[in-house]
């Protein structure tokens, strides 16, 4: 049992790799192997990630499943791994998303074909988004972090639609250029921090507990931190590179992009830049209160002026993501609840929304509103319920998962942290604001659906023999709006994991 | 004087030199066919010479006077160095076969370079340093030029000459002014005498240090004696600009840093803001002219210059603090080893294209993944090392400069935010190769073949290169134990 303990996190985050190794090593006329393994290794990391959650002792706070060994010695990088509640649901998030996406391959590979190359980027991806959940080490969290970096450039290089070279290079240099900072960031941590010098996250979260970083320096590194993961997030006014990445990536690109990617971002607030820099967290709350607020009511407003489908879910992100970054400027438990939970909701529906349009794609062979004419409804039942029953939650509908993170959001910036002194009537500000954008949300989804699925289908689509949803469509759909509903209904799933660890982070950061 | 020579010690050299000119004698014996055997000659003598070296390791040794010494620092770069020679000399193999070239001579030619570079390490003499320099320089001089038919070969050749030649007068003249000040040419008896000259000779002495720096600047090719690299790199036969980028320029920076923290270290208040801006004005001019390049020698040249520039970061670092000093050193020794690694990967997979493709622009890589499956990967992991982006080994070759640089305070983080902005440069160029060999489609879809030792040296390299990610130690720990300052 303790060598499963010590191990279970390394094999399940290392699976993808070697899968991604044994696909490279098979020839490539055996296209229906390849895929065939590309669920099988998905899978099973899938099941391993999911034992690791049954294992997990919920009632116990702190880290479990550790692994802590010397890495470099030369710069003092440890291999720290381990999983707490903050990160559980994300990392079970990662290869749930992660195997549907390999399942949605068995039928759906776009061109220029090469099913190879593209699982065994998938498969890459897969270990760098979920290892920066698990690692524990700054050095390690970093390599992770920028291992995401390559497998998606070649994937929306690769097989993304008409404008992907620019879009891909986009992505690239601009999360590059806000990850360097943050690097710059981590070792300016190192130096300032308790000898022995340490890249250990847990460590240097207790440093900061005690004392911590002097707040001049707090608030230079927490700029630099920062603006590594706003990039990610990606936070108004550094959000220009989505909308392109996410319009001209295949659908299993956006899928993962939205799931899971957007994620570490806002991960990285919560257990980087938050603990560790606990005073700059306090200076820099209100305006990355500020900042969210602008991308809640901007994306919405962007979003009524979208003519392209697969951008309006894009800019739609930036929204959302708005109101997890509004969760945890109020530095609060449930501000920081509802940003995970947020997190979690929005992986789940708007990796379900571009599945959606992916297809509504692959049927009509445009993304154009316009050119899609309505009436889906009416000869595509099944594809558009889905789509509405996912555009409802992804509005904020009570009773699905795109509710409770939003709600708890707005309710937090109500009564901030009581360190945030007179910003309070800030949040108080940024509260009504995110509510006028929870209405645009819902007036720019439910008009998206009017023009897509209601109306009558132009004749030109009429003798296209358009499928309705397909078997393999419905089983990489089916778990994503069981957890939708489920979240909805039932939404301690998340606070449950989540909550011991959340206490455990707001010791540092005081108030309430 | 009486003194014994320590045979052990200088075995690696000897064999070398015995090596050098078996291949020229066995070159006039062979019939016209067999002309590339002398390069099995010459690998047989490599191997040799570095299992030799292998022999000295562990303990330290002098001779001749104590100018020439085998220590850590040497042997590291002894190892490196032939580890090179031998790569270089199988990539070289079927390229000077196929090309119709004066086989023997250039075998000959290129392990002279080799022994220059050899010696450098070892080097603890001004005289020695310079017959170490001119070594590797002179016989790289011909095989810029050794495609005699092409005037770009011959205007290769030229302009490396002419630069290398001024470069070296202006060196010797500092090393002549140094010797008058100090009355030693041992870099030990250098540092204690620079340390008491009078307040009036002091400018005498900066300028002086100065000339010898510009002679090592031109070997680097930092700027501003960066000129001839991009020309002569292009004009050369492609394994000798491979030669130039990762050998030569190495033995410079191994020269360079004998001098800079043994001789002259106490006078780094006066040369630290040099080299910060000569770091600053190599790595910025290479990266951003790097951007325009259309033909991929040109571009690995630039890239080279930037790539100087951030081995030249830790030089800028040097302060009274021996610890500082350390783990600078040891930035720039991981830096040269791993970027040794990434770069001949680079231009093995240059050579193979280059047969079917002679012009090598960069659109000539245009949908290699599907012609060659095995250079595409490998050059998109080098290119990718080479912007330090990971999963590479070129990742970790930056952050050593960085954590140098930033443990190093007050101007040092400041020089890491400059390379880190050039660095996020660097990617848009090192990105335009794997973007034309993986979304580009193919202009002549048939498959390209390669040499199997050049096939072998990119698997070899693409290997190190993720290893090295993967397991840095080793390097790392390398470079700390290899250091010239504090034992």
């Amino acid at each position: 049992m303790s060598g499963w303990d010590k191990t279970a996190i390394t094999v399940t985050t290392l699976l993808p790799v070697a899968g991604a190794l044994v696909i490279i090593m098979v020839p490539k006329e055996k296209d229906r192997l390849v895929r065939a393994l590309g669920i099988l290794f998905t899978g099973a990391a899938l099941v391993l990630s999911v034992a690791i959650a049954i294992g997990f002792d919920y009632g116990k706070g702190g880290l479990q499943y550790v692994l802590d060994t010397s890495w470099i010695s030369a710069i003092g990088a440890r291999y720290h791994v381990g999983i707490d509640g903050i990160s559980m649901p994300l990392y079970v998030l990662t290869f749930a998303l992660s195997f549907l996406c390999a399942i949605y391959t068995w039928r759906y590979v776009p061109d220029p074909g090469r099913t190879k190359a593209f699982l065994a980027l998938m498969l890459l991806l897969e270990t760098g988004m979920a290892g920066t959940f698990i690692a524990f080490d700054l050095i390690l969290f970093f390599v992770f972090w920028e291992m995401v970096l390559v497998p998606m450039y070649f994937l929306i290089g690769i097989w993304g639609s008409a404008n992907r070279q620019y879009a891909s290079i986009k992505f690239f240099l601009y999360t590059l250029f806000g990850s360097v900072f943050m690097l710059l960031g981590f070792l300016a941590m190192y130096f300032r921090g308790p000898a022995p010098h340490t890249f250990d996250m847990v460590q240097l979260q207790q440093f900061a507990a005690g004392g911590g970083f002097e707040h001049g320096f707090q608030l230079v590194a927490f700029g630099a931190v920062a603006l590594g993961f706003a990039v990610k997030v990606p936070m108004w006014p550094f959000h220009t590179w989505l909308p392109d990445a996410h319009t001209e990536a295949p659908t299993i690109g956006s899928v993962l992009l939205a799931g899971v990617m957007l994620k570490m971002g806002t991960y990285g607030f919560i257990r980087i830049a938050l603990p560790m820099l606990p005073y700059g967290a306090q200076k820099y709350a209100p305006w990355i209160g500020l900042l969210a607020v602008i991308g809640i009511v901007y994306a919405a407003l962007a979003c009524l002026a979208q003519k392209d489908l697969k951008r309006l879910i894009a800019f739609s992100s930036v929204g959302h993501m708005g109101f997890v970054m509004l969760g945890i400027a109020t530095l609060t438990t449930i501000g920081i609840q509802a940003a995970i939970f947020g997190m979690v909701a929005h992986g789940v529906i708007t990796g379900m929304l571009f599945f959606c349009v992916g297809s509504i794609y692959d049927r009509y062979h445009t993304r154009q509103i316009a050119e899609i004419g309505g009436g889906m409804a009416e000869q595509l039942p099944k594809l558009a319920g889905v789509f509405a029953l996912v555009s409802i939650a992804s509005l904020g509908l009570p009773g699905l998962a795109g509710f409770w993170g939003e709600v708890m959001a707005l309710l937090s910036s109500f009564s901030p942290n009581t360190g945030l002194g007179l910003s309070t009537t800030f949040f108080r500000g940024f509260m009504i604001a995110g509510g006028v954008g929870t209405i645009l949300t819902a007036g720019y989804f439910l008009w998206m659906l009017q023009r897509v699925n209601l109306g009558t289908m132009p004749e030109r689509w009429k003798d296209h023999g358009l499928s309705d949803v397909l078997a393999v469509e419905w089983v990489a759909w089916i778990p994503l709006l069981v957890a939708i509903v489920v979240l909805g209904l039932y939404p301690r799933l998340i606070f449950g994991v989540t909550d011991e660890a959340v206490r455990g982070l707001m010791s540092v950061l005081g108030g309430g | 004087m009486n003194q014994t020579i320590d045979y052990h010690a200088i075995l690696p050299e000897l064999l070398l030199a015995g090596t050098v000119l078996l291949v020229l004698v066995v070159d006039v014996f062979l019939p016209a066919k067999r002309k590339s055997w002398s390069m099995v000659v010459g690998l047989i003598g490599t191997v040799a010479a570095l299992v030799a070296t292998l022999t000295l390791i562990g303990d330290a040794r002098s001779t001749f006077g104590g100018s020439y010494v085998v220590d850590n620092f040497a042997i590291l770069f002894k190892v490196f160095f032939l580890s090179v020679a031998i790569v270089v000399l199988g990539i070289s193999f079927r390229y000077f076969r196929e090309g119709g070239f004066y086989q023997g001579e250039y075998y000959f030619l290129l392990l002279t370079s080799f022994l220059g570079c050899v010696m450098m390490p070892s080097s603890r003499d001004l005289l020695l340093l310079f017959i170490a320099l001119e070594l590797v320089s002179a016989p790289g001089f011909l095989m810029a030029a050794f495609r005699k038919t092409d005037p770009r070969s011959n205007e290769a050749g030229l302009k490396f000459f002419l630069i290398g030649v001024l470069s070296t007068a202006v060196m010797l003249y500092g090393m002549s002014l140094i010797y008058g000040l100090t009355g030693s040419t041992r870099l030990d008896a250098i540092a204690r005498g620079l340390t008491d000259i009078p307040a009036a000779k002091e400018t005498l002495a900066f300028s002086a240090i100065l000339f010898v720096v510009i002679g090592f600047a031109f070997k680097v090719s930092a700027v501003p004696f960066q000129f001839w690299a991009p020309d002569t790199y292009e004009g050369a036969p492609v394994p000798v600009a491979a030669f130039l980028a990762v050998a030569s320029s190495a033995a410079g920076f191994a020269g360079l840093m004998q001098l800079m923290f043994v001789a002259f270290i106490n006078q780094h208040a006066f040369w630290t803001p040099v080299f910060a801006a000569l770091s600053i004005a190599t790595m910025t001019l290479g990266n951003l002219v790097a951007l325009k390049q259309t033909q991929v020698v040109r571009l690995l040249a630039y890239s080279g210059i930037a790539q100087a520039g951030y081995i030249l970061l830790p030089f800028a670092l040097v302060s009274g603090d021996a610890a500082v000093n350390r783990s600078a050193f040891s930035a720039s020794v991981a830096y040269i080893l791993i970027y040794a690694i990434m770069n001949l990967g680079a231009f093995a997979v240059t050579i193979a294209v280059s047969r079917r493709e002679p012009a090598l622009l960069i659109a000539d890589f245009a949908g290699l993944v599907r012609r060659a499956p095995l250079l595409a990967v490998g050059m998109t992991a080098f290119m990718i090392s080479l912007a330090g982006v990971p999963p590479t080994g070129g990742f970790w070759a930056k952050i050593l400069i960085f954590k140098a640089a930033i443990e190093r305070g007050g101007v040092g983080p400041w020089l890491a935010v400059i390379m880190l902005a050039n660095s996020v440069i660097s990617v848009v160029y090192y990105f335009a190769v794997p973007k034309q060999m993986v979304l580009e489609p193919a202009r002549d879809e048939s498959r390209l073949r390669s040499p199997m030792l050049v096939n072998a040296v990119v698997l070899l390299t693409l290997v190190a290169i993720v290893a090295v990610f993967v397991f840095p130690n080793p390097i790392a720990r390398a470079a700390e134990i290899s250091t010239l300052i504090g034992g």
